[in-house]
């Protein structure tokens, strides 16, 4: 480390504090300039408080910020912007009624004759996103994109804004390989042109490929920075947890499958999904696996009636039934944990128990009010089976973090007891400890005899709960993988359409 | 390009061309610039006050003062011009002064203490009013020749319309109000924090500064409003244009811009207006209708608009809903 050039970014002592809980104490964050730092921890750590600190958006409670050896105390996310700190927070922060141009350039438009330039701005917002690899039109409102490519314009918004100092919280958990590889590779320029990138995620895979530096957080306080070439992912989980992560030893119980429960029969909506085909037994998990946009969501919303089928019909216990709407579904017991929990799943304002126990009150009837302290059993119940990080069962489901929402989302269809349960992405933006209990929860709960269906880009995951695996292409189911067949290497061939069409 | 979001501008100016094409038919006569000049003439300080309501209301707020204001401003340019020999058009840099930092100090207000605007401006409008009533209680004539030198411009139209000095000053506003919220960095902010304020400050825009500046421009436009209201009727009156501000919410609403804020053009409450005249005037040929059915006409304008926003809003969130609890939960 060169001593004679101060760091791009050192903060010293911060810490903060919110009603009931230290989020984070006398935490010290070093930047070199040209390295990226990954910033670890379990979910509820204070990565994304100490984010906010450093740039404003939360005023902290103590200590000091320096910037390329100057003390700094930015107010506002403004003037961390100002200063040349570039930023993606961890909730998707966009104008949802503005352009994609607009959001791009929103405070720094092109200007011309005094006014906004918006041809120009636009030819700029599209330059700037081919080098995403994106090809759209910036002048569509944000909203007529994916969840994705929205996520690759909130990540140029910032880059284009960092000048000195680039900070990514979770960029990557809605984005697909190639887009990651992408976004390595904008990081990598920066880094060369001797930025300093702070990298959040999950992804332990993804922290070794890009990140030079780590620096692990637990419980609001720092546990270590490491250099990443001198330590293995072990040693980061066991530094994370403080303690070491059993080692997973997966032996899939052969397919104790009970009574055939429901019967999909060509099911597929025109423009959205082919017909689909798939038959599910008590005590089984399917595995959805394909690229994004490859039908996943798409099938998982198809069964749940989120979406109406213009063709096909679907069997439980061999009755014919008619799934219109969720409500129907969740009448025949049926549950569905979405993918985006932020704009389909909690509701910010209500409190974490009233969040978890929602499903099921709405599916038992509102005039039926669950009593009180069933509530609080509930609650508390899955609070401790999926280890939620809260202050209090009271508090807001907003003021949790990230994870821990994603927690709580899960935990309120689990209360619904379903028969049938489908689960888009259960693992995204949770940490390596609590992934690995909710592997061993979707286990315990096949084991007890329920239905899954899991849609996931994670194969590694894939692979250690499901008994099948269905892979999904271009909106097409192509093919079906059983037993044995189940690895990463197979699916990743499927997707890629390397052996056979056979199965079509 | 025709996108969603044009798509309430496009229903106001279908319904403006409708109801013209309705009036004219039951009236051709209403076809004359002389009806346009009228039209122009008569709705002018409402126009311009809904311009700083249109900004408002982009912004998610609302600005219940501006009747009010109105008021004040031509009681205090009456009084100013019947007990001082002050020049009119210093009166008038006087009162928008005065108006402009009554509009920013409810913004500050709104902004630091985190309060409703809704709130706000409901004490700003009894305080407005409160303050016409202490300069005089009674209607003021205003006799000032250089009045008379205003009121006595206008462009004739060889067919006998006459478009006065005050509709230019309400279309000259409008086309100010258009480019600033298009084509201005603050036009911007004002929709991004329409669109939601949170996200608006995580993306660095200054907050403060932009509410400020909002309710400035409302309360400035009402001053300038209430001199164009006074140009009109050539007196100051406290008890005057009770009630403004909710028809300038009804134009801006009926000119497609949604309550909720974050959506809407500057150039529909311009239709919005005219509809609204479109009525009044409508009722006034017809000689034997209440006057009592513009109000109705014009609530079941607002009320089909505001049906049809929500069409729309829900339109638009079922086809990007996946799957969802909520869905369940309804
Ligand atoms: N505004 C707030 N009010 C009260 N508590 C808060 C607030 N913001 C965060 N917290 C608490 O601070 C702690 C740290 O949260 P933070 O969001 O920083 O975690 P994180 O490390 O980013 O986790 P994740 O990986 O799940 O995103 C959590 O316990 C959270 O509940
Ligand atoms: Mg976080």
């Amino acid at each position: 480390m060169a001593h004679d050039i101060p760091p791009v970014l050192h903060a010293t002592g911060i810490s903060k504090f919110f009603p009931g809980t230290i989020a984070l104490d006398d935490v010290e964050l070093r930047l070199e300039a040209g390295e990226v730092h990954a910033l670890l921890g379990e979910n509820g750590a204070g990565k994304s408080t100490l984010i906010k600190c450093l740039t404003g958006a939360y005023q902290r409670d103590g200590g000091t910020i320096r910037l390329s050896g100057h003390e700094v105390a930015p107010q506002s996310t403004a003037e961390s912007q100002k200063l040349g700190i570039g930023t993606v927070y961890q909730e998707v922060n966009l104008l949802p009624n503005l352009t994609v141009a607009e959001n791009l350039y929103l405070g720094r438009q092109p200007m011309r004759w005094g006014l906004v330039d918006r041809r120009r701005m636009n030819a700029m917002a599209r330059d700037a996103l081919a080098g995403y690899g994106l090809d759209i039109d910036p002048a569509e409102p944000l909203t007529a994109y994916s969840v994705a490519i929205q996520q690759v314009v909130a990540i140029a918004r910032a880059v284009e804004m960092s000048g000195k100092v680039l900070i990514l919280d979770e960029p990557t958990a809605s984005l697909d390989r190639d887009e990651v590889q992408l976004l390595f590779g904008v990081i990598r320029q920066l880094k060369a042109r001797g930025l300093a990138v702070v990298f959040i995620t999950h992804f332990l895979d993804q922290v070794f490929e890009i990140s030079d530096r780590a620096t692990v957080l637990r419980n609001g306080r720092v546990v270590g920075t490491r250099l990443l070439s001198e330590v293995s992912q072990k040693d980061v989980v066991t530094l994370m947890l403080g303690r070491q992560l059993e080692a997973q030893v997966h032996e899939r119980k052969a397919a104790s499958a009970g009574a055939k429960l429901i019967e999909i029969d060509g099911l597929g909506k025109r423009g959205m999904l082919e017909p689909l085909s798939l038959a599910l037994r008590e005590g089984e998990v399917v595995g959805l696996a394909g690229l994004l946009g490859s039908g996943r969501t798409e099938t998982a919303n198809l069964i749940f009636g989120a979406v109406q089928a213009d063709q096909g019909r679907m069997l439980l216990r061999g009755r014919e039934i008619t799934v219109g709407n969720p409500r129907e579904a969740v009448r025949h017991r049926f549950a569905l944990c979405p993918e985006d929990r932020k704009t389909e799943g909690i509701v910010g304002d209500l409190s974490v128990r009233d969040n978890i126990i929602l499903a099921r009150q709405a599916a038992q009837g509102w005039v039926r009010p669950i009593p009180r302290a069933e509530v609080n059993e509930i609650a508390e119940r899955y609070v401790r089976a999926l280890d939620i990080r809260l202050a209090s069962l009271d508090m807001p489901i907003r003021l949790l973090s990230g994870g821990n929402q994603q927690k709580a989302l899960l935990a309120r269809w689990l209360a619904t007891n379903p028969d049938f349960l489908i689960l888009d992405e259960p693992t995204r933006g949770i940490d390596v400890g609590a992934h690995a209990e909710i592997i061993a929860l979707i286990e315990q709960l096949r084991a007890d005899g329920m239905a899954l269906l899991v849609a996931s880009s994670e194969l590694e995951e894939l692979v250690a709960y499901s008994t099948r695996v269905i892979v999904l292409r271009d909106r097409r189911q192509v093919r079906e993988l059983t037993g044995a067949e189940i690895t990463p290497d197979n699916i990743v061939r499927a997707i890629a359409d390397d052996d056979g069409r056979e199965v079509a | 390009m025709i996108r969603s979001t044009h798509l309430p501008l496009l229903v106001t100016l279908g319904t403006f061309v409708l109801a013209y094409a309705l009036c004219a038919y039951d009236y051709p006569s209403m076809l004359s610039t002389r009806v346009v000049a009228n039209l122009l003439t008569d709705n002018a300080f409402l126009g311009i006050a809904a311009v700083g309501m249109t900004f408002v209301i982009l912004s998610g707020g609302i600005d219940l003062s501006i009747g009010s204001v109105i008021a004040f401003t031509g009681v205090f340019l009456a009084v100013i011009l019947r007990d001082t020999s002050i020049h009119p058009l210093a009166a008038f840099m006087l009162v928008l002064i005065l108006t402009t930092a009554f509009g920013a100090a409810m913004g500050a207000l709104i902004h630091y203490l985190e309060m409703p605007p809704f709130i706000v401006t409901l004490a700003g409008m009894f305080l407005a009013r409160g303050a016409a009533y202490v300069l005089s209680t009674e209607s003021v004539p205003i006799t000032h020749e250089f009045y008379d030198v205003l009121q006595g411009l206008y462009w004739k139209d060889p067919s006998g319309g006459r478009f006065r000095l005050i509709g230019g000053i309400m279309v000259l506003t409008f086309l100010v109000g258009i480019l600033v919220a298009h084509r201005t960095r603050f036009g911007q902010n004002v929709y991004a924090l329409g669109g939601g304020g949170q996200t608006a400050k995580l993306m660095g825009l200054p907050l403060a500064s932009t509410t400020i500046r909002i309710y400035a421009i409302s309360g400035g436009l009402a001053g300038l409003s209430g001199i164009v209201f006074s140009l009109y009727t050539s007196a100051g009156y406290s008890l005057a244009t009770v009630g403004v501000e909710l028809d300038a919410i009804a134009a801006v609403v009926i000119g497609g811009t949604l309550l909720t804020g974050g959506y809407g053009f500057v150039a529909g409450t311009f239709f919005g207006i005219l509809i609204m005249g479109l009525i009044q005037t409508y009722i006034v040929f017809d000689g034997t209708l209440s006057s009592w059915w513009t109000k109705i006409v014009i609530g079941g304008l607002l009320f089909a608009f505001i049906v049809l926003q929500k069409g729309l809003t829900w339109a638009t969130q079922a086809r990007r809903r996946t799957a969802t609890g909520s869905a369940a939960a309804s």
